[in-house]
């Protein structure tokens, strides 16, 4: 049945893979696309970035970090347990391009999103440098897989305890310095890493690309939620993205609407923690307009 | 039907229009329970008593799918409930729904002869009355179903339109799937119509009433992204396909300050409070974080709908709308619920910018109006009067000024004609330009009605069972049931 969990394993601290029976969405999946979930019946549509999918095992995979009240929920998840709801693949695919050397730079879950990207500017003939980025050493995650298919990997931690010390940021400058060109870069991960390597590769006129991670409602255009300006111009992440001209995306707007239920979120999981913990129950006058 | 008491027309003229029992404004005001709490069967028995049975029909003139008014009504008055809804479900699947949600005032009821002098007979709530009626007892039966045919049709979206065609064609033997990009299946009945209008176990039994007859329901299915059009046909074995995706991509308004934290669309407002109950927030997980003050912007249903959710949800509220109060497209009696339930409406006023602090919105620049000549659609035209803006505070903007058509699925159609604006183009049979596929509702005419989203769904069903079978198209020589 599409989403029984056939995996939900914790791979470094606080980040899991989740491997999700999905034989539909494994079959139509591109590389840049995601997926949307909800984990249990009270929850909310939570967007996912493909990590992998297997058309024949009809599977697909994707990393997250415990952040909030819903990968909370699905951390505790076991195998053979189904999501409440499991929708995709979702975005439009990356544009998958001969440019010559690609840059790729991953941190956070982007460490799982990566995967398929590099693979797949691998296949169309490019030589592909993978950036993973972590705080420290022991956080990287998914390095064997993304080294099957990368020409070059190179780590970077900002304490320095692996590879180059700093961020995919510093990493680039460092590369860049050396006197390395690249003809076009695409990152995924947090939104402070995408912006600050963006402005890094903009001196250089490197073309570059970003996959959002906007709050989403629907993930088909209908609401709106994800909008975000490029360029000057609303876009919405879920059918126009996720990928956008890392150039050109409007930073400042993008950080203030991802921080727009902050404190809900906050309260969300506190709620859910104290229930578990019985200290509070559904309120009764809840309870009675609960339809 | 000779048993109705003989009353004189006038006798019958004289009987007061029923008033349905409502929820107290000031009580309901901070609740999501159904606002009309329906008639009691006396009431319901009196009220039909009003009908003159004319001889011209004016109700069923003005209902877009013919409901035959005066024989139902009549019904009623006898004390047959179940009868008159199985008669209405001749031409209307979903009298539950149409009756609660229908723009009465301008359709059946606008007709009726008593509309002008005695407001007209409540067909409406009677419609909604007798539905209930045979819900609630139980007495909905599954209809006896036509031989298998073979044949597989597909339904893409499951509002009123898919529903109903849905409904249509698995009594006539064909297998039926209904493919639905959401979790849960109803369209704009479960995702943009809140609980207090139309209860979403209602949609549920008619969702559940289908099923039992046998209609597949594949739930997340984004056709267009989970499924191809091309796969359907080629790989799934479908042999006709209907599209009821509805119109189901927000318009803003393209001023400054929509990108604000807080401003929302109507479609992103009412999902997570519908679909996603976060007006159960925390013991749902979608937030909707309350507000001091909200303006909502637009005048239809879909504005008083935002706007008394948001009153619910604690806020005070203002509707701003450019033209006047007689132009406000919602039906009256939301108006008139919205006005109960304390919602201040700003009118002649149009939003020029939104003014936010720290990246939050902190209020509202508007633009007051004046009404100039009738444009194209006959309504008089609203024209800004320089130098009158003035400012309204508030922390939420929801904006409600109409839906477009979402290219998501169009967009990869390569067989299927769309005019100018995205709209599917249709004959008179709801069928495309791709002679295997047909469309209607809010994807065809742009954002409508729930009966006219269902009435297209019936024609559509008519033609494509005609196909599926070999025989002449509605409207061919030959046809059957030709009018
Ligand atoms: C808030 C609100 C209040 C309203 N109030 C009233 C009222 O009081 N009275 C009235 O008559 N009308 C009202 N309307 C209008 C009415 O709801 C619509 O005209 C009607 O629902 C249209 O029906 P439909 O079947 O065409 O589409 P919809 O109800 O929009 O259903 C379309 C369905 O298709 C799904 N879908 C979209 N794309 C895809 C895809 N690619 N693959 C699979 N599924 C897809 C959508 O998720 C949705 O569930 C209101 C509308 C709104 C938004
Ligand atoms: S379907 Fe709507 S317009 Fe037709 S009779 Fe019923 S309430 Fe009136």
């Amino acid at each position: 049945m599409a989403g029984r969990i056939i995996e939900n394993e914790e791979v470094v601290p606080n980040v899991r893979r989740l491997v999700l029976e999905a034989p539909q969405i494994a079959r139509r999946a591109r590389p840049g696309q995601f997926i949307i979930v909800i984990p249990d019946e009270v929850g909310e549509r939570v967007p996912f970035s493909l990590a992998d999918w297997d058309a024949d095992a009809g599977t697909i995979t994707a990393f997250y970090l415990e952040a909030g009240v819903s990968t909370l929920k699905l951390s505790r998840m076991q195998p053979g347990e189904s999501v409440h709801a499991l929708v995709g693949p979702l975005g439009r695919p990356t544009v998958i391009k001969k440019y010559g050397t690609v840059l790729v730079g991953g941190g956070c879950y982007g460490l799982g999103a990566m995967y398929p990207l590099v693979r797949a500017f691998k296949e169309a003939g490019n030589r592909v440098v993978a950036l993973m980025e972590g705080r420290t050493s022991y956080v990287i995650y998914n390095e064997e897989k993304v080294r099957e298919v990368a020409d070059e990997v190179i780590i970077c931690t900002a304490d320095g305890s692996r590879g180059i010390r700093g961020h995919v940021k510093e990493a680039f400058e460092a590369l860049s310095e050396e006197g390395r060109k690249f003809d076009y870069a695409h990152f995924v991960g947090c939104t402070y890493m995408m912006m600050i390597s963006s402005k890094a590769t903009e001196p250089y006129g490197i073309p570059t690309v970003v996959s959002l991670n906007a709050l989403m409602v629907d993930g088909t255009g209908m609401c709106g939620c994800c909008r975000v300006l490029v360029g000057g111009e609303t876009r919405f992440a879920c059918v126009d993205g996720p990928d956008f001209d890392g150039h050109k995306v409007d930073w400042d707007q993008v950080f203030s609407r991802l921080a727009a239920y902050v404190p809900q979120e906050n309260l969300a999981y506190q709620y859910l923690k104290c229930r578990e913990a019985g200290s509070v129950r559904a309120s009764p006058v809840r309870e009675e307009v609960r339809p | 039907m000779s048993k109705r008491p003989q009353l004189t027309p006038r006798e019958r003229m004289a009987i007061p229009r029923a008033k349905m029992p409502e929820q107290d404004p000031a009580a309901r005001a901070t609740n999501f329970r159904e606002v009309p709490l329906g008639l009691t069967p006396e009431q319901a028995m009196r009220e039909a008593e009003r009908c003159l049975n004319c001889r011209k029909r004016p109700c069923v003139a003005g209902c877009p799918v013919g409901v035959q008014i005066p024989e139902f009504i009549a019904l009623v008055a006898e004390g047959r409930f179940v009868e008159a809804a199985r008669l209405i479900k001749e031409t209307n699947v979903l009298p539950a729904i149409t009756g609660r949600v229908c723009p009465q005032e301008v359709q059946c009821e606008g007709n009726c002869t008593l509309f002008k002098k005695y407001g007209g007979v409540s067909i409406g709530a009677l419609e909604r009355f007798v539905a209930d009626y045979e819900r609630e007892h139980g007495l909905v039966e599954i209809p006896p179903k036509a031989e298998p045919t073979g044949k597989k049709v597909a339904i893409i979206g499951s509002g009123p339109s898919g529903l109903t065609v849905a409904g249509d064609l698995i009594k006539l033997g064909h297998e039926v799937v209904v493919f639905e990009a959401l979790h849960e299946p109803g369209g704009v009945l479960v995702y943009g119509i809140p609980e207090f209008r139309l209860p979403k176990d209602i949609v549920r039994a008619e969702v559940d009433y289908l099923v039992r007859q046998g209609v597949k329901f594949e739930m997340n299915a984004v056709v267009g992204m989970t499924y191809t059009m091309d796969e359907l046909f080629d790989e799934l074995g479908f042999d006709a396909v209907y599209i009821g995706v509805g119109a189901g991509l927000p318009r803003f308004m393209g001023i400054p300050g929509e990108d604000l934290n807080g401003v929302y669309s109507a479609n992103e407002y009412l999902t997570r409070s519908n679909l996603l109950k976060a007006y159960l927030f925390p013991d749902y997980d979608c937030p909707l974080p309350p507000a001091k003050k909200v303006c909502v912007v637009g005048g239809g249903n879909v504005a008083m709908d935002a706007a008394r959710t948001a009153r619910r949800l604690g806020a005070d509220v203002t509707i701003v709308y450019r033209r006047a109060r007689e132009q406000l497209p919602a039906r009256a009696e939301e108006v008139h619920h919205a006005e109960e339930e304390g919602i201040h409406f700003q009118l002649l006023s149009n939003p020029v910018r939104i003014i936010g602090e720290a990246g939050r919105v902190v209020g509202m620049e508007c633009i007051r109006m004046r009404l100039g000549e009738p444009d194209e659609s006959g309504r008089r035209r609203p024209i800004p009067i320089e130098g009158s803006n003035f400012n309204i505070d508030c922390d939420q903007v929801v904006i409600a000024i109409g839906s477009a058509a979402n290219p998501l699925l169009t967009k990869t159609l390569k067989t299927v004609k769309l005019n100018k604006w995205g709209y599917i183009e249709v004959d008179k049979n709801n069928r495309t330009s791709d002679p295997r596929i047909w469309a209607g509702g809010d994807i065809v005419t742009g954002a409508a009605t729930v009966i006219s989203a269902m009435g297209a769904g019936r024609i559509a069903a008519r033609s494509i069972h005609a196909y599926l079978m070999g025989l002449p198209q509605p409207g061919e020589e030959g046809a059957e049931g030709e009018q």
